[in-house]
């Protein structure tokens, strides 16, 4: 299959990238790994002019450590991201990552990519609502951040201006009280996921002083749910309360029927995964070491 | 759309050879591979980056080669299963895929070989359940896969020597 026709442009810094983009306006795509993009082009469900390919851009796939800061480029592939160090210090980063499609696609895809895509189905942006990540993006108007919350608009819409691209990911260490997870369902390694739950949490002496929980392939967007973390945020994590919060953000759920399953079934999927993450994180918390991998079907 | 789409110049080393063309940019790698240079090797099976047919090391790195433009590999280097050959005698793997009947119809061998490359490059020692998430991303309809992981054992004991 071939996509339809398009010019290619290679750019070796963001700002000609940028400007690139601007001149040619809408009929042009930032290409990044490609994993999302070329598929949709030989489908044909894009038909863009003109491709800019960000990919020779130095500097912009470093993982570093800055402070208590973690700092991740737009252009870091899945991979480079799940065998960093950043990935070896926070285990939810490893989960997340080690289960994005197959060993092919995370050496391609990158979270600049994942995140740009605004597709709910992607599991970083997941994860980064957890970890209240906040995105460092330029544009003809020069450079503002964007917490992961506000990027996303729509199902495949995000809120960056017309030639405006991520360059970078930031969010705090999580300090030593606090442990996350990411816990997925899928059919197969190639596929994207049914369901998938990340969750935050810190704990002070047995109650939860803080929580986050997210979930992915839920809804059109990203779903979060306030009410759900208030049930546990300055409660003791019992088995009634998690199911409570559980109940909580399913019900703020809006899974779309397809292919993947009916609603119901992945509401029951995501109401158990939910409680699978929080207890998992949980023992993280209290100094457990848990492996934690995608289940298939 | 009568546009004039201009070729890009690339210059791609494959299996060691470098070669140098003209390509419109929207030729993907595994045609070009096929097509243009006439290495059948490297399979197509579904188009869509799900079966992992179309499998190489591009810079060492396993990728899917219908999900990648050939202008995206300009200046990279390219290993395909035509490569795992040297001076006609068959890689480890090969051997070990041919002896434990890795293979029935054999057309996600040169992708499974690939993604084995790949594994074996990081993990010269893999469990059965690190072989099975490393081979994920190739579908088999023939074999059921446990001669597939049979096989990459074998391989890599040989290659431990
Ligand atoms: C079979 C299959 C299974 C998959 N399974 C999963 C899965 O389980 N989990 C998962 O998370 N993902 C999955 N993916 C998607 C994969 O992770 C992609 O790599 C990712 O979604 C997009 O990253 P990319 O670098 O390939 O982006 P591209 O395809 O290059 O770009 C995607 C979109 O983002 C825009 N974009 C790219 N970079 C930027 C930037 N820096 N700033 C602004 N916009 C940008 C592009 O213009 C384009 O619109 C799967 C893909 C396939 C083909
Ligand atoms: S042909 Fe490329 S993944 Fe199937
Ligand atoms: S041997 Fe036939 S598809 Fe694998």
């Amino acid at each position: 299959m071939y996509p339809a026709p398009f010019h290619y442009h290679r750019v070796d810094s963001l700002q000609d990238a940028i400007s690139r983009l601007a001149e040619l306006g809408d009929s042009a795509r930032a290409l990044a790994g490609g994993q999302t993009l070329l598929v949709w082009m030989k489908l044909r469900f894009d038909e863009p002019r003109h491709l800019v390919d960000l990919s020779r851009i130095p500097g912009l796939s470093d993982i570093r450590l800055e402070g208590d800061e973690v700092c991740i480029g737009a252009l870091a592939t899945h991979a480079e991201i799940t065998k960093s160090a950043v990935a070896a210090a926070i285990p939810s980063v490893y989960d997340c990552g080690s289960g994005i499609a197959d060993g092919q696609i995370r050496s391609r895809g990158t979270i600049g990519g994942a995140l740009g895509s605004a597709d709910p189905s992607c599991d970083w942006p997941v994860l980064l609502h957890t970890l209240d990540a906040v995105l460092t993006c330029t544009g003809p108007e020069g450079t503002r951040s964007i917490p992961v919350s506000e990027l996303v608009e729509d199902i495949y819409t995000t809120i960056l201006q017309p030639a405006e691209l991520i360059t970078g990911i930031r969010f705090r260490m999580p300090p030593e009280n606090s442990a996350g997870a990411y816990c997925g369902f899928k059919r197969c390694a190639p596929a994207y996921p049914t369901a998938s739950v990340a969750v935050q949490l810190t704990l002070e002496d047995d109650i939860c002083s803080e929580v986050r929980i997210a979930l992915g392939s839920a809804g059109l967007t990203t779903v979060t749910s306030k009410e759900a973390e208030n049930i546990l945020r300055g409660s003791r994590l019992t088995e009634a309360n998690i199911d409570k919060a559980a109940q909580a953000i399913v019900a703020a759920a809006e899974p779309v029927p397809d292919q993947r399953g009916a609603e119901d079934f992945k509401r029951a999927v995501l109401h158990s995964l939910v409680k699978r993450a929080v207890d998992i994180a949980m023992r993280r918390c209290q100094g457990e070491t848990i492996g934690v991998h995608r289940e298939y079907v | 759309m009568s546009e004039v789409i201009e070729k890009v110049s690339i210059r791609i080393t494959i299996n060691g050879q470098s070669y140098r063309r003209k390509v419109e940019p929207r030729l993907l790698l595994v045609q070009f591979i096929r097509e243009e240079l006439g290495l059948t090797g490297t399979h197509v099976g579904c188009d869509v980056t799900y079966c992992g047919a179309c499998t190489v090391l591009v810079d060492d790195k396993p990728t899917k080669s219908c999900t990648l433009l050939a202008v995206q590999a300009d200046g990279c280097e390219i290993l395909t299963v035509e490569g795992l050959e040297q001076d006609g005698e068959l890689h480890p793997l090969q051997k070990a895929f041919s002896e434990n009947h890795g293979l029935q119809c054999g057309y996600c061998t040169p992708g499974m070989l690939m993604s084995s490359m790949a594994l074996l490059a990081e993990k010269p020692d893999p469990s059965p359940a690190e072989i099975r998430k490393g081979i994920s991303g190739n579908l088999c309809r023939c074999t059921g896969y446990n001669n597939i992981i049979k096989s990459i054992q074998a391989a890599a004991r040989e290659m431990a020597g």
